[in-house]
């Protein structure tokens, strides 16, 4: 017996933090990134007594979005239910989610595993509240609450259990992430739990069954999902193989240790007493409405895959300019304007570590309006030879990042780094490396090809790097009679 | 000047507020004979604390203004009492309870901002039973209420307070609210008239919630057209509360209304004419509806089969409401903290253990009870099912009829002690006004007679935003009377 012999499923749920400017029911800002804790709260997100919840419109309208973003509609009619339990970070004794009747109730989303293709069926969506943020000051004898976070809204997306094999699981967080950010429904910053998963793992040797499920929640990044998918199937393959069993249970990962624990807690399930919310009349969308939002909907994922397409780069390269949503637009409208080479060269220079580093502390490729002359007059220079690609990319980092308002070609110039391409100078340069390295010239002329090379090192030496290598070595061999 | 038709209203000058509440808040003994806050406080308990410091900066400012000939409102000067589950600055808003004991409210009740604005002064703030959990205000965490009729009587509830206060003068005006006849029953048991308007009428932001679906917010008052006043300034739609509805575009101010009786058409609630009711209950009743018959209006019974039921809705769906209302009443943030816990689950189970009286804490039970998993259904959802029935009943009901008539309880004020020991005694004090509330209807209890020397209210239902007829056809009642 092997893992080979089980079917694996796994379902994800996902908490999707909406990109409203304030709370799902309270006027308070919903951005608290910056904030120092419990400032961005008010009655109703400490739960005084009378304090009302009142709906925030535009979360509804990003409800929308994703619905759509997911092939499907949102519900004509939903509406809210309480969830009740206890906890410090919950200050109202229940959560404001939706139960019986959901905003969206359906969609699928495409995924892409080794070449193959697969549709993922999203099973429903319900809009609900965050809970606030409980801290254990280590050695303290009291636990602190900020409620910063209390009632900012999440859509909680329910997949199907579709999902055959951690490859895929990642697949469908990674997809489901570039969704919503593309549609426009969240900020997606991982790091701050824009987007957290939760999977529900099984395994079983017969297909058609499924087996006991793990869950483990609140993994925040594709790479912990892709690990605890696969550490929770080889857990729980590992335990069938030994005749034991596999606990429904709540386990916790440790993503240093690349493992999942079992957590301390009740065993048994809690009952959420739901009820149907009194304070918030049901939620009713005509068709109009829907509309409107799916006209104004923006490019999603695969319509931009198909436009990245038009450019002459791998699907990988395509991917990793999709992991940037920022980057996007730009990249598009250097397609558009100055056609795909160009854009190519966009990509490349934009895709280099060195400036993604300057990108990720300035973030100024979203915020600029680049000079689309200024732009195309540097990757033309390129395209022509006047310009190295390297070359290119410092001059692309001088246009984006420097304070310049100097064209393309004055920088190069500036920063010495037009490449000589003028054939008389050349010669004259390589004449003087030939009769400078007798004893290389000679070793050439005895077979050793190689050390052309090291003639073509010099010429760029002697230009400060700015000779058109080819042209030098064209040159080189012409001269030598080669 | 005051509104010169408004009873009790028109003994207040706007300028001379602070001179007309010294009356009110004068605690030198000597005069006692002319403090009517003392001698209703003295003798019958009806006020848990005053908000003298704040009322009096109040009236001086209004006395400022007035002088100025500045605007102060239709309403300015006039002193009224809320109960104390509306949220109030200048003083403590307990809901009668030991769990708020010491609440100093942050923000103030919608309906007395509303009143604020047009010159009324809180002077104080009236008792209840805790939570607005009953009908006697003997479940008050504090002291009981005496009836201003016989003081070994309870006054009703759970506005009792609210309700002794007006039919002592003490003030014009009371807040109350009505979640299952908590205005209406006080009203009927005090004399007073009381007034539950359409849900959603006037708006519940800073009232501690009981039951959502049905909790509304009225005034209880000396004359139909009091209320009325009252009820013009408070209602309306409210930004903070999601369910509350406009108001009638002509108001609710009957000055310049002139509703007659003779174009009436009323009918009188067969189901609560059945045994129970008090002989001398149903003769003042009786001949109630015999005035109306001779002043001209159609009159004639009708049945509404579901009514016996809706009890028991009431005590399925109120309770279930109350325990979701009450979970975040846990100590943590306000209200009473437990300081010997010694970790998180004991300071939640003592802070509810020594906040929370009996009848809360049975509500809270039988609400968690209720709602749990294997039981929604069979209580919740069956009694939410009833309850549609009900809402039927009472539409169809008003496609004959214009009105509906009935007593308020099929009792008198009862002796203090005498259905504390049996809570389901008690709650069939109620089987007359939940309907209403229910069905989120309006209506009213108003003053019908005399039965063995203690009143008898006559409670007239109008269909949903009728609320303007209703008054009308209750002040037309009234003037039959004199």
């Amino acid at each position: 017996m092997s893992i080979s012999d089980y079917t694996p499923t796994v379902g994800i749920e996902t908490h999707v933090q909406l990109k409203t400017k304030t709370k799902l029911f309270a006027a308070v800002g919903n951005d608290a990134r910056q904030a120092a804790p419990n400032t961005l709260i008010s009655h109703i997100c400490v739960g005084v007594p009378g304090a009302l919840p009142v709906l925030n419109e535009a979360a509804i309208e990003l409800c929308a979005r994703a619905a759509l973003a997911l092939g499907t509609e949102p519900q004509k009619l939903s509406h809210f239910e309480r969830k009740h339990y206890f906890y410090p970070d919950l200050p109202k004794g229940y959560q404001i989610t939706q139960y019986e009747s959901p905003i969206i109730a359906g969609g699928h989303l495409h995924i892409e595993v080794d070449d193959l293709k697969k549709c993922i069926s999203i099973e429903r969506a319900n809009l609900e509240e965050d809970a606030g943020k409980n801290t254990h000051p280590a050695g303290a004898d009291y636990s602190l609450v900020d409620l910063n976070r209390a009632g900012t809204p999440l859509l909680e997306i329910v997949s199907m259990p579709d999902i055959h094999s951690a490859a895929e699981a990642k697949a469908y967080a990674r997809e489901l992430w570039l969704t919503m950010k593309y549609a426009g429904v969240t900020d997606g910053d991982l790091y701050h739990g824009h987007m957290r998963f939760d999977i529900n793992v099984s395994v079983s040797k017969d297909s058609k069954k499924l087996g006991t499920r793990s869950e483990i929640k609140n993994l925040n990044s594709f790479r912990s999902v892709e690990g605890a998918v696969a550490y929770e199937i080889k857990r729980q393959v590992e335990l069938l193989e030994k005749s034991q069993k596999v606990v429904q249970e709540t386990r916790g990962w440790d993503e240093a240790k690349q493992k999942s624990l079992a957590q301390r807690g009740k065993e048994e399930a809690e009952d959420y007493r739901y009820m149907p919310e009194p304070d918030i009349p049901p939620v009713e969308l005509v068709d109009k409405y829907v509309r409107n939002i799916e006209n104004k909907m923006p490019d999603l994922p695969p319509v931009i895959r198909m436009k990245l397409r038009e450019i002459d780069v791998d699907n990988k390269v395509i991917e990793e300019v999709l992991d940037r949503p920022i980057i996007v637009p730009t990249v598009l409208e250097i397609l558009g304007k100055n056609g795909p080479k160009s854009a190519r060269l966009a990509i490349f220079w934009i895709l280099h570590p060195q400036l993604a580093e300057l990108e990720t502390k300035q973030g100024k490729l979203s915020q600029i309006d680049p000079d689309w002359k200024k732009l195309k007059q540097l990757t033309d220079m390129v395209n022509e030879g006047k310009l190295s690609s390297n070359s290119g990319r410092i001059v692309f980092k001088e246009l984006i990042y420097g304070s310049t308002s100097d064209w393309p070609k004055e920088i190069a110039k500036r920063l010495k780094l037009l490449q000589v391409s003028d054939q008389a100078e050349m010669e004259k340069m390589v004449a003087e490396v030939i009769s400078q390295n007798p004893k290389v010239v000679k070793d050439i002329k005895a077979g050793q090809e190689k050390a052309i090379g090291f003639l073509v090192g010099q010429v760029m030496a002697k230009t400060g790097g700015q000779a058109n290598p080819g042209l030098a070595q064209q040159l080189i061999k012409k001269q030598l009679g080669l | 000047m005051l509104n010169a038709q408004c009873s009790m209203l028109n003994e207040y000058s706007n300028k001379q507020c602070v001179n007309a509440l010294n009356y009110w808040f004068n605690d030198n003994s000597l005069i006692i004979d002319n403090c009517r806050l003392i001698i209703a406080q003295k003798d019958f308990d009806a006020v848990i604390s005053t908000t003298k410091e704040r009322a009096l900066e109040r009236a001086a400012e209004i006395d400022e203004r007035a002088k100025k000939g500045g605007k102060v409102g239709r309403l300015a000067g006039v002193p009224f009492i809320a109960k104390d589950n509306f949220l109030t600055f200048g003083g403590k808003t307990t809901a009668a309870s030991n769990m708020l004991k010491d609440y100093e409210a942050p923000y103030q009740a919608t309906a007395i901002n509303k009143l604020e604005a047009e010159g009324a002064i809180c002077i104080a703030k009236a008792n209840l039973d805790a939570w607005a959990h009953g009908s006697s205000t003997e479940n008050s965490d504090f002291f009981v209420t005496k009836n201003p009729h016989d003081k070994t009587r309870v006054p009703g509830g759970s506005s009792g307070g609210s309700a002794a206060a007006v039919a002592l003068d003490m003030i014009p005006f009371a807040l109350g609210t009505d979640t299952g006849g908590s205005i209406r029953l006080p009203a009927s048991f005090c004399g007073a008239v009381g007034y539950k308007p359409t849900y959603g009428l006037v708006s519940r932001s800073g009232v501690v919630a009981m039951a959502s679906s049905t909790d509304v917010i009225g005034p209880l008052a000396t004359t139909v057209d009091d209320a009325a006043l009252v009820l013009e300034v408070m209602s309306g739609k409210d930004e903070l509360d999601s369910t509350t509805i406009d108001r009638n575009p002509e108001g609710y101010d009957l000055q310049t209304s002139n509703f007659k009786l003779q174009t009436s058409k009323i009918g009188i609630i067969k189901e609560y004419f059945d045994e129970g009711l008090e002989p001398g209950v149903k003769k003042v009743i009786g001949e109630a509806i015999g005035k109306i018959k001779t002043a001209g209006a159609e009159v004639s019974e009708v049945s509404l089969p579901s009514l016996p039921l809706a009890l028991a809705v009431y005590y399925i769906i109120c309770p279930a409401e109350v325990s979701s209302n009450l979970a975040r009443y846990d100590g943590q943030r306000y209200g009473h903290f437990a300081r010997e816990a010694k970790d998180l689950a004991e300071s939640y189970e003592q802070a509810r253990e020594q906040g929370f009286g009996a009848e809360a804490k049975r509500r809270i039970m039988i609400g968690a009870h209720v709602l749990s998993s294997g039981y929604y259904d069979a209580y919740y959802k069956k009694a939410q099912t009833v309850r549609t029935k009900i809402i039927k009943e009472f539409a169809d009901a008003f496609k004959k009829y214009d009105f509906l008539v009935g007593p308020v309880s099929p009792t008198t004020a009862f002796k203090i002690g005498e259905k504390v020991g049996d809570p389901l005694q008690m709650y069939l004090v109620d089987i007359m006004t939940v309907a209403a509330n229910i069905a989120g209807v309006p209506a009213i209890s108003i003053p019908a007679g005399l039965a063995d020397n203690l009143p008898v209210g006559l409670q007239i239902i109008g269909p949903q935003k009728s609320d303007r007829e209703l008054l009308g056809v209750a002040k037309a009642f009234e003037e039959l009377k004199s």
